[in-house]
């Protein structure tokens, strides 16, 4: 069991190992592919330029998810109380959903004087719709023969979605969220691709740009390698999250 | 015969979809006692509990009931589903807390009858327990517990026991029979064993499919203690036996597949 969990991280090292000692051995310019100490040598060296514009980036992140599970939860439960309002509004998220982010994102940054507001609708609208259509599932995914004692006893329209629909639709909500995590984080990077903004309130994207333009590869790496400790970072949340909510009932996390 | 607890005249339910699952259904249940609906499936017997129950509205005919509501503005009806059916997020204790707290009982207030209600099915212990921790059997008990603890006059049960084990089941059965004795309930119990009807009931309702309806109505009078020696003896030989036949009777009367 110790080797179990011990060898994705061997496995890991050797892969960096395996990285450095080429880089080395073949004599690679380090424009064409830094070797992981220089990475982390530039980390740490340009970490006071990197640390505002990270922080940026999860902010836009964070905000867009925390939207998202706000909106696609109000959206879902207006659709499980009247599917006369489905029929309505799904093909508008259809909409949203399958249009390429890349293809909005130069109108968004047209419409909205923010930067950070465009950005944050950028993130929300390839975030929301996971927690949307995984939220509108759970929500009918309530056991019949449950929704029929419901009845027999009589409960409240208020009983019936606190005891009743919200667990049984808390396991979907938690997948969508899961989803949704790392689809922020995208949407966040490639919106401020296409901003393309330059200045103090820019995120990591923007530093990528930057250092691409000025062939400083090992720098790219830099804020790359912020960008995917990101993405883990909320992997990592969100399983745990999953756990401690599901982890004593749902065959998920048996 | 005291006045009837569950009186039921001419009832008839067609599904939107065409299906006649029940039709011109009469049957009078006393207080106090247990019935069996026994047919194959498709005769319209959980149709008819669930009309009885109020889950389901009759296309024709009344259901009346004339128990007395449960303690606190709780139903007079409780009802044990073929699956144990329990909230698989909450523990033994809460899922048969549930009952009372749709009534507007606190934990707290509640705590003393969940704890006996639970006790008194054999699962004194369990409180803290996830359904998923438990055997099918004992997940069956809590949700009786479930069905108990909001002390309905009525019992209804579509067919509870069909997917334990043999043993399981028959232990399931005495004990059912000593909680029905114990608390003077009325029951009516779903289910296609003839073995477990004449096992249960005081009568036996025998219904037959292509449209569902009650085709015979068989009384199988107590006395004798219900238990394994019973089961082992001519006397119950030879109601199973009647009770067969009045069921092949009834499906040789019904249409059969290819002409219905």
């Amino acid at each position: 069991m110790k080797l179990d969990r011990a060898l994705p991280w061997l496995v890991f090292v050797a892969a960096l190992a395996t990285w450095e000692i080429w880089v080395r051995v073949a004599d690679v310019p380090h424009y064409i592919l830094p070797s992981p100490s220089l990475v982390a040598a530039t980390l740490a060296q340009h970490f006071a330029s990197l640390a505002p514009a990270w922080w940026y980036t999860v902010k836009i992140t964070v905000g867009a998810l925390a939207l998202s599970a706000a909106s696609g939860v109000l959206l879902a439960s207006l659709f499980a109380l009247s599917p006369w309002v489905e029929r309505s509004f799904l093909p508008f998220a259809i909409v949203l959903q399958v249009t390429p982010i890349v293809a909005i994102a130069p109108l968004i940054l047209i419409y909205v004087d923010s930067t950070t507001a465009a950005l944050l609708l950028c993130a929300w609208i390839v975030a929301f719709f996971p927690i949307l259509s995984n939220t509108v599932i759970g929500l009918r995914s309530a056991d019949a023969n449950l929704r029929d004692l419901f009845t027999l006893y009589r409960a409240t329209p208020w009983q019936r979605l606190r005891l009743l629909l919200t667990p049984s639709a808390l396991p979907y909500f938690i997948g969508g969220l899961k989803i949704a995590g790392g689809l922020s984080l995208i949407g966040a990077v490639v919106a401020e691709f296409t901003a393309g903004a330059a200045g103090r309130e820019t995120g990591l994207a923007s530093r990528i740009l930057e250092a691409s333009f000025r062939t400083e590869t090992p720098k790219m790496f830099a804020a790359l390698v912020l960008v995917s400790l990101t993405g883990v970072a909320i992997f990592w949340l969100f399983n745990g999250l999953s756990r401690l909510l599901l982890g004593r009932w749902h065959e998920s996390e048996r | 015969m005291s006045a009837p607890v569950i009186r039921v005249e001419r009832l008839g339910r067609r599904f939107a979809s065409g299906t006649q699952a029940l039709t011109d259904a009469s049957l009078s249940v006393a207080a106090g006692e247990f019935v069996a609906l026994l047919g194959p499936s498709g005769c319209g017997k959980s149709t008819l509990l669930r009309l009885v129950a109020g889950l389901d509205t009759p296309s024709e005919g009344v259901v009346q009931l004339q128990a007395p509501a449960g303690p606190g503005g709780l139903p007079p009806v409780g009802f044990v589903f073929q699956e144990p059916t329990l909230m698989p997020w909450a523990s033994v204790a809460d899922n048969v807390w549930l009952p009372l707290r749709l009534a507007g009982q606190g934990r707290a207030q509640a705590q003393a009858a969940v704890q006996a209600q639970l006790a008194a099915v054999g699962l004194a212990g369990f409180e803290r327990a996830y359904p998923r921790e438990l055997s099918g059997g004992m997940r069956m008990r809590v949700s009786i517990a479930r069905a108990l603890v909001a002390q309905p006059g009525v019992l209804l049960m579509d067919e509870p026991f069909a997917a334990l084990d043999e043993i399981t089941r028959q232990r399931l059965n005495e004990d059912l029979l000593g909680w029905w004795a114990a608390r003077a309930l009325t029951v009516l119990f779903v289910t296609h064993s003839v073995f477990e009807a004449v096992t249960l009931a005081q009568r036996i309702v025998v219904m037959s499919a292509r449209p569902g309806r009650i085709a015979e109505i068989i009384d199988n009078p107590g006395g004798q203690p219900r238990d394994d020696h019973w089961r082992g003896s001519p006397d119950f030989a030879a109601r199973c036996a009647r009770v067969s036949q009045a069921l092949r009777r009834a499906a040789a009367a019904a249409p059969d597949d290819a002409t219905a």
